[in-house]
Parts: structure tokens; C-alpha cells; sequence
């Protein structure tokens, strides 16, 4: 009863052929998808944000609203 | 199998008294749970990820076994079924299926579990009435919403985040 001899040499060399184009692909893929679902709706909303945004009236608010320390709100 | 564990659990727990009295190999199916085992001498274990011991179960052989021993020097076309089998047993206590069998620990294991946590819940039951100091003021309904009101006058996170969801002119969520 004589079996085969099994492989001996070349066994991670065999796995990285095939796992390597998979693993390479996957985080291309992983970071396009993350590009494009996270950083670019983030970078709309802040340059949206922007556009219309008046500090003034923003900081006028804000101390009517009374959380500064160094303006008191109108009135006082 | 609970037998098997109070005896080996006495058998680690009891020190060697003498090496005259320990010479003598003794089972580990022994009913004696006070025996004193010879650390220092190969020991017979039924374990699945050790097939071979480091020593035959039976170590004093009857005339007979030694008998069988010396026709097992022979050929073995020549021995019946079941001398095959008095042998096997003269190496191994058990065989694999018989090691492998089902018991009925995990209920004793799940118990335990369930046990031990309901005495963690009267402790922490008891914790909570003389332990646990006054609660902070700070969980009351009436800060937190004066908690809430001041972190959007102050704009918290306006773009994506907390004020961005509050719509300031009508004064309410978005």
C-alpha cells in the first residue's frame, strides 16, 4: 500500500496566491465604501453648515440665551 | 465520573507520606479517595488528547495476565477475540466512547452558575440599602432638563451631532 507523498514545500506561498488578491481587494473595497458613505456626507454637511452661518447672530443668541460669563444678555 | 474527580482531586491533595509506602502503583479507579499517589512514577491517565499513557493500566499482572502476555509475544492471528480484548483492557481503563460519554455535569455546572448568581444579587440588593452613598442631584428630571436647555443654548455639536437635530426657530426636535 504505497500513498502519494504530500506536499512538502510551497504550502503558504499556495495560500497567499489565493488569499492575498482577496484580502487586498476587500480593504480597497472597506475604504471606498467608507469614503464614500462617511467622509463625503461629512464634508457636505460641514461646507452646508458654513454657508449659511452668521457667527454674530449665532453668538447674540447665545448670550441671550445666558451662558457666557464674560457678556451678561442685554438688558442687565 | 464524580467519583473519578473526588479521587483525583484527593489523590493531588494528599501529600506523598513515605516513598516506602508509595512503591506500589496504585489504580485511579481505586475506591479509596485517601490514597497517597507517587507523583514521581509514570501515571496512568483516561484523557482524549493523550492516547498513550505513560504507563499500562494494569501494572501488577495476575499469572493468568502474564500468561496472556507471553502468548501476545507470539502471532496474533493466534489469539481469540476475547483474550484481544482482556488485553486491550490491560493496557486502557477505558475505551474512547466510554471516555466520551455524555454526563450529566452541566446541569450541576448551570446550576452553580445560577446559584452563585442570585446570591451576587442579594449582595448587591444589600449593597444598594447600606452601601451605595445619597443620589447625585444631578439624575433629578428637573436638572436634567435644565441640563438639556443649556447644552443647546451653548450649540453642542450643531452640525452633525446633538444641536443639529433641534430646529431653534420653532423651539422644538427636528
Amino acid at each position: 500500500m504505497s500513498l502519494p507523498k504530500p506536499m512538502m514545500r510551497g504550502l503558504l506561498a499556495k495560500r497567499l496566491r489565493f488569499h492575498l488578491p482577496i484580502a487586498f481587494t476587500l480593504a480597497l473595497t472597506a475604504a471606498i465604501a467608507f469614503k464614500y458613505t462617511v467622509t463625503e456626507p461629512k464634508k457636505r454637511a460641514y461646507a452646508d453648515f458654513y454657508k449659511q452661518y452668521d457667527a454674530v447672530k449665532e453668538f447674540n443668541a447665545m448670550r441671550e440665551a445666558g451662558i457666557f460669563e464674560s457678556v451678561q444678555p442685554t438688558g442687565k | 465520573m464524580l467519583r473519578l474527580t473526588t479521587g483525583r482531586v484527593g489523590s493531588l491533595l494528599t501529600r506523598r507520606v513515605t516513598a516506602a509506602v508509595t512503591t506500589s502503583s496504585t489504580r485511579m479507579a481505586s475506591k479509596e479517595v485517601s490514597e497517597s499517589v507517587d507523583m514521581s512514577q509514570p501515571m496512568y491517565w483516561d484523557r482524549v488528547d493523550i492516547p498513550l499513557p505513560d504507563r499500562p493500566y494494569k501494572d501488577v499482572l495476575t499469572d493468568a495476565d502474564k500468561s496472556l502476555k507471553q502468548k501476545e509475544k507470539g502471532p496474533w492471528g493466534q489469539l481469540t477475540k476475547e483474550e484481544k480484548i482482556a488485553l486491550y483492557r490491560l493496557t486502557f481503563c477505558k475505551t474512547y466512547p466510554e471516555m466520551k460519554q455524555q454526563t450529566a455535569e452541566w446541569k450541576t455546572v448551570m446550576g452553580g452558575i445560577f446559584f452563585f448568581l442570585g446570591f451576587t444579587g442579594l449582595v448587591i440588593w444589600w449593597q444598594s440599602v447600606y452601601v451605595y452613598p445619597p443620589r447625585p442631584r444631578t439624575f433629578d428630571d428637573e436638572w436634567k432638563s435644565q441640563q438639556l436647555k443649556r447644552m443647546l443654548d451653548m450649540r453642542i455639536n450643531p452640525i452633525q451631532g446633538f444641536s443639529a437635530k433641534w430646529d431653534y426657530e420653532k423651539g422644538q426636535w427636528k
